[in-house]
C-alpha cells in the first residue's frame, strides 16, 4: 500500500456542506484499468500537491457513455449521458477535468446537447493553468535533457484541436522533446479509438499500435508521452512488439510532472 | 449563308449548356434525396471557410508539391476562362477578337500574355500530374478503389487540359493578325514559326478549327464534369461552405432517440400509454444509415465533391496498416451509389423503385465501417472539408440499433456498460478502489 492519497468524493463534501472547485472525471479506464489508475493516482498527487479543492464521483461516476457512440449505440450513450447529467447537475458542478481525451471530447461537446453544461479540461489543460497560475511549481532536474516524444491523442488533438497544452507542459520539463514526422493535426492513431480497444482489428497486414510505435522509434525517444489511457496501452504494447521497454518507458504527462516533483 | 457559323455556333453553345443545366438539376434533385439538416448557421464563418479553404486552397498547399500545382492549375483555369466571353461573343455574333476593338491594344495584349502565360504553366503542371499518376504511380493513385473509370477519369482530365491549352496556344500562334501585333503573343511568338512556311489560308483553316475544336472542347469539358471527379471545381465551393463547424470529435447526438430515452427515463410516463393522435401513423424513425437516403444530404453533397485525391486514404490509420477501408472509397460508393438510385428515380417516372440493393452491404462492407478508429484523420486531409467519419458513424449506428449486428466483442463491450456503468466487467462499487492501492 502506497502513501494516502486525498480523495473527497462529492457526496462526503455535500454531506459537509462543501462545494469544490473542479470535480475530477475519473472515467471507467482511470478507475479500473492498472495502468491508467497510476495515472489517476500521479494526476491526484498533483492537485494535493497544488492544493486543488476538487473531488470526484467515486461510485456515483459510471461510464461516459462515449465508447458506446462510437460504437454506434446512441441509446446507451443517451442513457449514460442522461444518468451522468442528471448526477452532475444535482450536484451543481460547473467545472470539470479528466485525464481521458475520450470522455473529455464527449463532456465537453457531446453533453450540452443533452442538457449537461460544464467546462471540461483535459488535464493537460489543467496542469498547464496551475503552473501558469504558479499553484504548481516545476523544478527541472529529474528530466533534464531527457529525449522526450510526444504522441497526440486524437480525441484531444484533431478532434479539439488542442495541442499545445501538453506541448507546454512538457516544455517546463527542460527536457529535449522530439517531434514525430506525423504529429500534431497529422499526428497517427495508436488504433484504439472508435470502440477499438474492445475488439480484434480487422484483417490487415501490421497492428495500428505497432505503426505509431515506430513512427515514435525514429526520434530515438528514452520516453514516449501520452496524454490517454488508451493511448498508453497502445504504445506500451507498441514498445513491448518492439521489444524496446528495457530503453524506452512510456509515461503519461501527469506521471512526468509527479515525478519532476517527486511526487 | 454567312450567318451559317454564328448559328451553327448558337446551337452548339445552347445544346452545351443546355445538357449540363439538365445535368445539375439531376444533381440537386438527388442530394436532396438525402435527410434534411439545419446548416443555416455562423454565416459569416461559413463563408469564411469557403473564402480560406476553396477559394484560397488553404488546404490544398500542405502537401507543397501537389498543393503548388494545384494553384496554378487552379489560377489558370479560372483567368483563362475569361477568354471563354470573347470567344461566345465572337461567334455569337461573327466578330474576331473583339476584345481588340474594344480595349487599348496594349491591355489586350496584356490579357491574352497573362492568358498565355498560364496556359503554358498549366500545361507544365498537368505534364507533371500525369506522371505523377502514370509514372512515378504516388501509392494513392494506385489503390484498389482507383481502377476502371476512376482511374481512367484522372487521366482524362489531364488530356482534356493539355489539348485544351494546346489549341488555345496553335489558335494564337496561326492568327496572323494577332502575332503582328506583338502583343500578347508572349508563348505564341515561338510556336508560330513552327507554322510559318504554311500558306495564309492553311494557317487561316488552321486557326478557325482551333478555335471551333477549343470552344467544343470547353462546353464537352463541362457536360463532362456531371460524370467526373472533376465536378469539385463547381461543388468544392458550397462544400466548404456547407463543411462541419463544430469540434470534429463531436459526433451529433440523434434526436429521434433522445426523445425515448427521455421517455424511458421519465417515472412518470405511462408505457402503456396510448399514443397521442396523429402519431400513431407516423413511422418510427430509421436509426442510422444503410443506403443514401438516410444520410444528410451534406454528406451526399460530399459525395459528389469528392475528386478521388486519396488524401483522406493515405492518411487513415487502418489503410495504412493494410485494413480494406479507405475513407475515399466511402465517398466514391456514396456517390456511385446515389447515380444508381438517381437513374432508378429517373427510369421510374419519379419514383424510386427498390432494387433489392443499398449502399450498406453492396457497396460498403461491414469490415471496412468496424475498421474505423474514428481519428478524424481523413477529416482533416481532405482539401474540401469531406467528411467521411460520418457516414462512417451512421452505418454503424444502422448495424447496431437496427440489426444488432456489431462484432460480438463489442456486444460484451456495451453490456457490461449497460450492466456495470463501465466497459469492462468490473463492479460499480469497485470505481474508486484506486486510490487505496
Amino acid at each position: 500500500m502506497s502513501e494516502q492519497l486525498n480523495v473527497p468524493t462529492m457526496e462526503e463534501l455535500m454531506a459537509q456542506g462543501k462545494q469544490p472547485d473542479i470535480l475530477f472525471w475519473v472515467g471507467s479506464a482511470g478507475s479500473y484499468d492498472d495502468r491508467a489508475k497510476k495515472i489517476t493516482r500521479a494526476f491526484v498527487k498533483i492537485l494535493n500537491k497544488a492544493n486543488v479543492n476538487f473531488a470526484v464521483l467515486g461510485t456515483e461516476e459510471t461510464c461516459t457513455g462515449d465508447v458506446a457512440k462510437r460504437a454506434g449505440n446512441e441509446f446507451l450513450f443517451q442513457m449514460q449521458a442522461m444518468m451522468n447529467i442528471e448526477v452532475l447537475n444535482a450536484y451543481e458542478v460547473k467545472r470539470i477535468v479528466t485525464c481521458d481525451p475520450h470522455s473529455f471530447n464527449c463532456l465537453k461537446n457531446e453533453y450540452p446537447g443533452l442538457g449537461g453544461n460544464y467546462e471540461v479540461l483535459h488535464h493537460t489543460q489543467f496542469i498547464k493553468e496551475l503552473i501558469e497560475t504558479k499553484k504548481l511549481d516545476i523544478k527541472d532536474g529529474v528530466f533534464n535533457g531527457k529525449r522526450i516524444t510526444f504522441h497526440d491523442p486524437c480525441y484531444l488533438g484533431r478532434a479539439n484541436s488542442e495541442y499545445n497544452a501538453p506541448r507546454d507542459v512538457l516544455a517546463t520539463l527542460n527536457a529535449n522533446l522530439l517531434e514525430m514526422k506525423r504529429s500534431k493535426a497529422t499526428a497517427l492513431c495508436c488504433g484504439a479509438g472508435g470502440a477499438q480497444m474492445f475488439k480484434d482489428a480487422e484483417k490487415g497486414d501490421k497492428e495500428i499500435n505497432e505503426l505509431r510505435t515506430e513512427d515514435a522509434l525514429k526520434t530515438n525517444p528514452e520516453i514516449i508521452a501520452t496524454a490517454c489511457p488508451y493511448c498508453m496501452t497502445m504504445m506500451s504494447d507498441g514498445v513491448k512488439v518492439k521489444e524496446k521497454e528495457s530503453d524506452i518507458t512510456v509515461l503519461d504527462i501527469a506521471e512526468l510532472i509527479a515525478q519532476s516533483q517527486n511526487l | 449563308m454567312s450567318y451559317l457559323p454564328n448559328i451553327l455556333f448558337a446551337i452548339i453553345l445552347i445544346g452545351g449548356i443546355g445538357y449540363f443545366v439538365k445535368n445539375v438539376k439531376k444533381l440537386f434533385r438527388n442530394i436532396n434525396l438525402g435527410q434534411d439538416v439545419d446548416v443555416s448557421d455562423n454565416k459569416p464563418e461559413r463563408w469564411k471557410n469557403m473564402a480560406r479553404i476553396a477559394l484560397g486552397q488553404s488546404k490544398m498547399v500542405r502537401r507543397p508539391v501537389s498543393g503548388f500545382l494545384h494553384v496554378v492549375v487552379y489560377v489558370g483555369f479560372v483567368i483563362i476562362n475569361i477568354e471563354v466571353l470573347e470567344i461566345i461573343i465572337d461567334g455569337l455574333f461573327g466578330t474576331h477578337r473583339i476584345g481588340l476593338s474594344i480595349l487599348p491594344t496594349s491591355v489586350y495584349g496584356f490579357l491574352i500574355g497573362t492568358f498565355e502565360l498560364l496556359a503554358i504553366l498549366v500545361l507544365i503542371a498537368v505534364t507533371v500530374f500525369w506522371i505523377r499518376r502514370n509514372v512515378i504511380k504516388l501509392q494513392r493513385f494506385w489503390k484498389s478503389e482507383m481502377t476502371g473509370w476512376p482511374k481512367k477519369d484522372g487521366n482524362f482530365i489531364l488530356y482534356f487540359e493539355m489539348v485544351l491549352m494546346t489549341l488555345f496556344l496553335v489558335m494564337n500562334a496561326t492568327d496572323l493578325h494577332f502575332q503582328s501585333l506583338n502583343s500578347g503573343n508572349i508563348i505564341s511568338q515561338f510556336i508560330a514559326p513552327i507554322f510559318s512556311k504554311l500558306p495564309e489560308t492553311t494557317l487561316h483553316v488552321i486557326e478557325r478549327s482551333a478555335w471551333w475544336i477549343h470552344i467544343i472542347g470547353i462546353l464537352i469539358f463541362l457536360n463532362y464534369l456531371y460524370f467526373s471527379k472533376h465536378l469539385h471545381i463547381l461543388l468544392a465551393f458550397p462544400n466548404t461552405y456547407y463543411g462541419k463547424l463544430t469540434p470534429k470529435g463531436q459526433f451529433n447526438n440523434l434526436e429521434s432517440v433522445t426523445n425515448e430515452v427521455k421517455l424511458m427515463m421519465d417515472p412518470n410516463a405511462d408505457p402503456f400509454a396510448a399514443p397521442a393522435e396523429g402519431e400513431a401513423d407516423e413511422v418510427p424513425a430509421k436509426f442510422g444509415a444503410s443506403d443514401v437516403q438516410d444520410l444528410s444530404w451534406v454528406s451526399l453533397l460530399n459525395a459528389y465533391t469528392c475528386t478521388e485525391c486519396g488524401r483522406c486514404t493515405s492518411e487513415c490509420p487502418a489503410n495504412l496498416t493494410g485494413k480494406k477501408l479507405s475513407p475515399r472509397k466511402i465517398m466514391m460508393d456514396t456517390r456511385d451509389r446515389l447515380e444508381e438510385v438517381g437513374k432508378n428515380i429517373d427510369a421510374n417516372n419519379g419514383e424510386f423503385k427498390d432494387d433489392g440493393k443499398q449502399l450498406l452491404g453492396d457497396y460498403i462492407t461491414n469490415e471496412e465501417i468496424w475498421a474505423c478508429t474514428s481519428c478524424n484523420a481523413c477529416v482533416e486531409a481532405c482539401p474540401v472539408s469531406i467528411d467521411p467519419l460520418s457516414i462512417i458513424i451512421e452505418m454503424r449506428r444502422y448495424l447496431v440499433m437496427e440489426q444488432s449486428a456489431a462484432p460480438s466483442e463489442l456486444n460484451n463491450m456495451m453490456t457490461n456498460i449497460e450492466n456495470n456503468g463501465a466497459p469492462w466487467p468490473y463492479n460499480q462499487m469497485d470505481r474508486l478502489n484506486w486510490k487505496n492501492e
